[in-house]
């Protein structure tokens, strides 16, 4: 997620000054991404400098620096929030990597390499699921934040467990072929 | 104490060579007021735990313990009891019956228990109270969505007495928001001391377990250390650098 869009949908709501945006911004992501004020002043000067927020300074008396999404701002965060994320090819993940490594170390079993990562996960998602448990504490934006978690940290887990059951049937039909090198050159592998 | 204790319980089917062993030399212990996980795929011996857990299908080897009886040790009779005042079953299927009304598929078991049909539908009510589900109390199961008839199922394993509930993926026909919903019910019902077993293959149901036991091939192969707390959680995500 850029910081850069999410200042521009604060102001798509109407103007605000810096400091503003770094509370919204933080209680917009449930206080779990803390952003600092610096890097908010920054963000909003590049946003100013590409035309797509202007500051008040010139009509405003007031100390404090307000600022306003202009045409090109709003064209451009909905530009950003219709454009799905690169997800076409396979990004180097470390998990996969030491898994297929572990397939190939004597004296490893694939099967407890993939048993030490499954229960960090899950360990992980049940700290996760804590913050859950207290309802009432528990508000919109907080339970989207660590649900996306819960979800990330699931599919890793679903992985492990189709790994593990591909390895299991592999070991009882050892007649699986290889992936062939023309299959293997067409998965771009990007980092 | 731990209200529940299988001490290296085996369960195999067939003979010689056509001899299946479903789980091997299994330990677990479950507290009162407890959750427990056992996460496995398909196959892992997760669904034979917990019916030798609930005193449906005796052990090849091994002794299970509920309240610190030894359940080999009882007669007929006394497991009949154990399984009708103790123990709460909740399975994937629901099994509601379809001509009885919500309270009184959960007062059922108290009635077959021998508590009059006053006394029985009174605790029924209460029990759907507890979980929030008292308007739906005289519907009939046809009447429910499959997140509120699995929330009758779970009030009906707790009514009553029952100290020791144990769920076979209980919410594996359900989307994730009422899977959710399921879980939080389990816990409350911990949070009075119930000691709860729950079998799923789902990490996002078994990760609102207090422990997490890992099945593979029938044998125990892992679990879960006791979670930091999840403020640690947020104290990493703000340490993890500047944004882009």
């Amino acid at each position: 997620m850029s910081v850069r869009h999410a200042i521009l949908a604060l102001l798509s709501e109407g103007p605000k000054y810096g400091l503003q945006l770094q509370k919204e911004f933080e209680s917009s992501t449930g206080e779990v991404w803390p952003l600092n004020i610096g890097q908010v002043y920054t963000t909003l000067q590049r946003l100013e400098r590409d035309g797509l927020v202007e500051s008040d300074e010139a009509e405003s008396e007031s100390p404090q620096k307000g600022f306003h999404i202009t045409d090109a701002g709003s064209t451009e965060l909905s530009s950003w929030l219709n454009t799905p994320p690169d997800m076409t090819s396979p990004p180097r993940d470390e998990l996969v990597i030491k898994v297929l490594s572990a397939l190939r170390v004597p004296g490893v079993s694939a099967h407890d390499v993939i048993q030490v990562h499954r229960r960090y996960l899950v360990e992980l998602m049940q700290q996760w699921t804590r913050l859950k448990e207290d309802e009432a504490d528990f508000d919109l934006t907080f339970a989207l934040v660590v649900d996306a978690e819960l979800f990330r940290l699931d599919s890793v887990v679903r992985w492990l467990d189709a790994a593990d059951g591909r390895l299991k049937r592999a070991a009882s039909t050892p007649s699986v072929a290889p992936m062939g090198p023309r299959l293997a050159r067409r998965l771009v592998v990007r980092r | 104490m731990s209200f529940l204790e299988l001490r290296r319980v085996s369960r195999s089917y067939g003979e010689g060579a056509a001899e299946v062993h479903a789980i091997r030399d299994v330990d677990l212990a479950v507290e009162c007021g407890s959750l427990v996980a056992v996460m496995g795929p398909s196959g892992s011996g997760k669904s034979t735990l917990l019916t030798i857990a609930g005193s449906l299908e005796e052990p090849s080897s091994g002794e299970v313990a509920i309240d610190g009886a030894s359940v080999q040790a009882m007669s007929r009779n006394d497991k009949a009891r154990l399984r009708r005042r103790t123990i709460g079953y909740v399975f994937q299927e629901f099994n509601l019956l379809a001509g009885l009304t919500s309270v009184e598929n959960v007062a059922l078991p108290l009635e077959l228990d021998g508590l009059s049909g006053k006394k029985a539908q009174a605790m029924g009510m209460a029990a759907l109270e507890e979980l929030g589900l008292a308007d739906r109390a005289a519907h009939y199961p046809d009447e429910l969505s499959g997140g509120e008839r699995q929330r009758v199922s779970i009030a009906r394993a707790i009514v009553g007495e029952r100290r020791l509930l144990l769920a076979d993926e209980p919410s594996g026909a359900l989307d994730s928001t009422n899977g959710e919903a399921v879980m939080r019910m389990i816990l409350t019902a911990c949070k009075r001391g119930v000691a709860a077993v729950v079998v799923t293959h789902d990490a996002q149901l078994a990760s609102w377990a207090d422990r997490v036991v890992f099945l593979r091939d029938g044998r125990v192969v892992d679990q879960t250390m006791p979670p930091p707390s999840p403020e640690a959680l947020l104290e990493e995500s703000s340490r993890a650098g500047p944004w882009r």
